[in-house]
């Protein structure tokens, strides 16, 4: 039988998996949307579950305006891409580092 | 009920129709051209709907089952939003112009992100929370990317949209979580599962998830990684943007979730606010010092005076929130007028940033020098500016509040931190000889200046009446 806490782990997991993709990858920056578009990914997981097991539907609807949202900043984050690429001609993310401090 | 939900949330539908409208008007008439005049108009509109919003009276007013709360607090946070991101707007124009930045997207992702501001301090619920915060968030990633050609401007976009997004996973999971143990999203449903009996280990873990990802949008340390870059990067009057409305929004947003969702919980929170508080005082005070680009100091600056915020909020009490609205009103003038100050300095019409290039600025343009110098003893706290009563407001509620340790690190720490400030006078007074700026200044600027200036110096009198209307906006936050 699965339970709710067996749902709860997959998302923290795939959370944790997201916030160690932000921080150890040193080679690209579409790594770091990946790695975000799975820590929102997580969250649904965690909604939609909880949403289940109270038998209640906000967390479902909540889950739709995460994705939409979702979607809307994958776009704007490729298109500072984009812009950042042909300023630098790389994406490397030890490249990112004309500031420091 | 649909129409009442409606009227309530008029001016924000107002301003999204206004933003939604211009951007179709100007992608198929002028484009660029109509830029200036878009400008002039946004402004125009926000400061109608400031004067709107601030006569509405005290009556509070709640929207679609309490998602929407248009309360005391709410509009006084608005004021300031709107307000500070008009006087922003037009201060930055001729610059822009004259750079060839003045794009008619502009204005437009501005009105965007004050809709998205306004929907944050009245967020009722975690959905129109998050909806808010993206709303804004997104809007100010691409403002601060705004110079697509400089590697600097684009660099800072993208540092900024990938901490954002990082912060905003955060919040969303600790959102997720305080959903699932308490069993509903809206803030009223959620105080009542924290005011009776023991707060669970999981919404516990919740809070604190939630509480990262709102330190994140008001900078605060240990989440302040990206604003000394996005200051740097972004062009100037896009930084002063930053620094006055996306602020007071943010901390609007962290007193309404701390006290309508865990208004019950206040020793829960209050601990881990205080340790936020009076980290970022230290390191904004402490990492200012060896800076010497004025807009990367401005940055530190801000992470030190939203320390001094938060320890407002850490009291827990409706004096710590009205010392908190107080502090919050006083920093975004003084930084209104500093970045008048910032955007004024260019040397053979480029923009300069050198701390070093004020050297005997003085000499030259004694009025520009006093009032800055003004606006400098002001942030740095010295009597009898009024920045030293914003900080005497925060400290005095963190002592009734019994943080009696806070207090007593927030006045070291602005010790520490006036030693940056006063290197500005320094320069400015007894500098040595060098490349001169040149002395040119639009008489807005000029105003803008002139006039903060004139506020920190007459404003010790009555605080032109911001005190009770604080006091009036926290009442209505704190039952």
């Amino acid at each position: 039988m699965i339970g709710l806490e067996h749902y709860l782990t997959v998302a923290a997991t795939l959370f944790v998996i997201g916030i160690f993709g932000l921080f150890l990858n040193r080679k690209n920056v579409i790594i770091l949307l990946m790695s975000v578009e799975l820590m929102l990914l997580a969250v649904n997981i965690n909604l939609v579950a909880f949403s289940s097991f109270l038998g209640d539907l906000v967390g479902q609807v909540f889950t739709l305006f995460v994705l939409t949202v979702a979607a809307a900043e994958a776009a704007i984050g490729l298109a500072i891409l984009v812009v950042f690429f042909r300023n630098r001609g790389t994406i490397d993310v030890e490249d990112v580092n004309v500031m420091k401090g | 009920m649909i129409q009442a939900d409606l009227t309530v949330i008029l001016p924000e539908i107002i301003l999204s129709l206004f933003a939604m409208l211009a951007l179709i008007g100007a992608v198929y008439s002028s484009k660029d051209k109509a830029a200036k005049t878009l400008v002039w108009a946004t402004s125009i509109l926000m400061l109608a709907l400031a004067a709107w919003i601030g006569t509405k009276g005290d009556a509070a007013y709640v929207a679609f089952n309490g998602m929407f709360i248009d309360d005391g607090f709410a509009r006084f946070a608005k004021v300031m939003i709107l307000v500070s991101a008009a006087i922003v707007l037009l201060m930055g124009q001729d610059y822009m112009a004259r750079r060839g930045m003045l794009r008619f997207e502009y204005p437009v992702l501005v009105a965007l992100s004050v809709v998205g501001m306004m929907m944050m301090v009245s967020a009722g619920d975690l959905m129109s929370l998050y909806m808010g915060l993206e709303l804004q968030s997104l809007a100010l990633y691409v403002v601060a990317s705004l110079r697509r050609d400089s590697v600097k401007s684009t660099e800072a976009g993208l540092k900024y949209f990938v901490l954002g997004a990082l912060s905003s996973g955060l919040l969303l999971y600790g959102a997720s979580l305080v959903y699932g143990y308490s069993g509903t999203t809206l803030f009223s449903g959620i105080i009542t599962t924290t005011i009776h009996g023991e707060v669970s280990l999981g919404l516990l873990f919740g809070l604190i998830f939630l509480i990262s990802g709102l330190a994140f949008k008001v900078s605060a340390v240990p989440f302040h990684m990206w604003t000394p870059d996005v200051y740097e990067g972004a062009p100037t009057p896009i930084t002063a943007f930053f620094a006055t409305a996306p602020k007071v929004a943010a901390m609007g947003l962290f007193a309404r979730v701390m006290f309508d969702a865990f208004g019950g919980a206040v020793a829960d929170w209050q601990q881990v606010v205080a340790l936020l508080s009076v980290a970022s005082m230290f390191l904004g005070a402490v990492a200012a010092i060896g800076q010497t680009d004025i807009k990367r100091l401005m940055a530190y600056s801000s992470i030190a005076h939203m320390g001094f915020a938060l320890m407002g909020l850490a009291a827990g009490t409706v004096f710590g929130v009205q010392a908190m609205l107080i502090y919050l009103a006083i920093y975004v003038t003084m930084n209104i007028g500093t970045f008048a100050f910032i955007l004024m300095m260019e040397r053979d019409g480029q923009p300069v940033t050198d701390i070093k290039s004020l050297n005997l600025y003085s000499k030259r343009e004694p009025g520009k020098a006093l009032a800055m110098l003004v606006l400098l003893f002001s942030l740095a706290g010295v009597p009898p500016m009024l920045g030293f009563f914003g900080k005497f407001y925060v400290l005095r509620a963190a002592y009734d509040g019994g943080l009696i340790w806070l207090a007593v690190a927030g006045v070291v720490a602005s010790v520490i931190g006036a030693f940056y400030y006063l290197r500005i006078v320094y320069y400015m007074y007894f500098g040595e000889e060098g490349e001169e700026l040149d002395s040119n200044a639009t008489p807005l600027l000029w105003g803008c200046l002139m006039v903060s200036a004139a506020v920190m110096l007459l404003g010790i009198v009555n605080m032109f009446g911001v005190e009770g209307a604080a006091a009036a906006a926290a009442a209505t936050l704190v039952q």
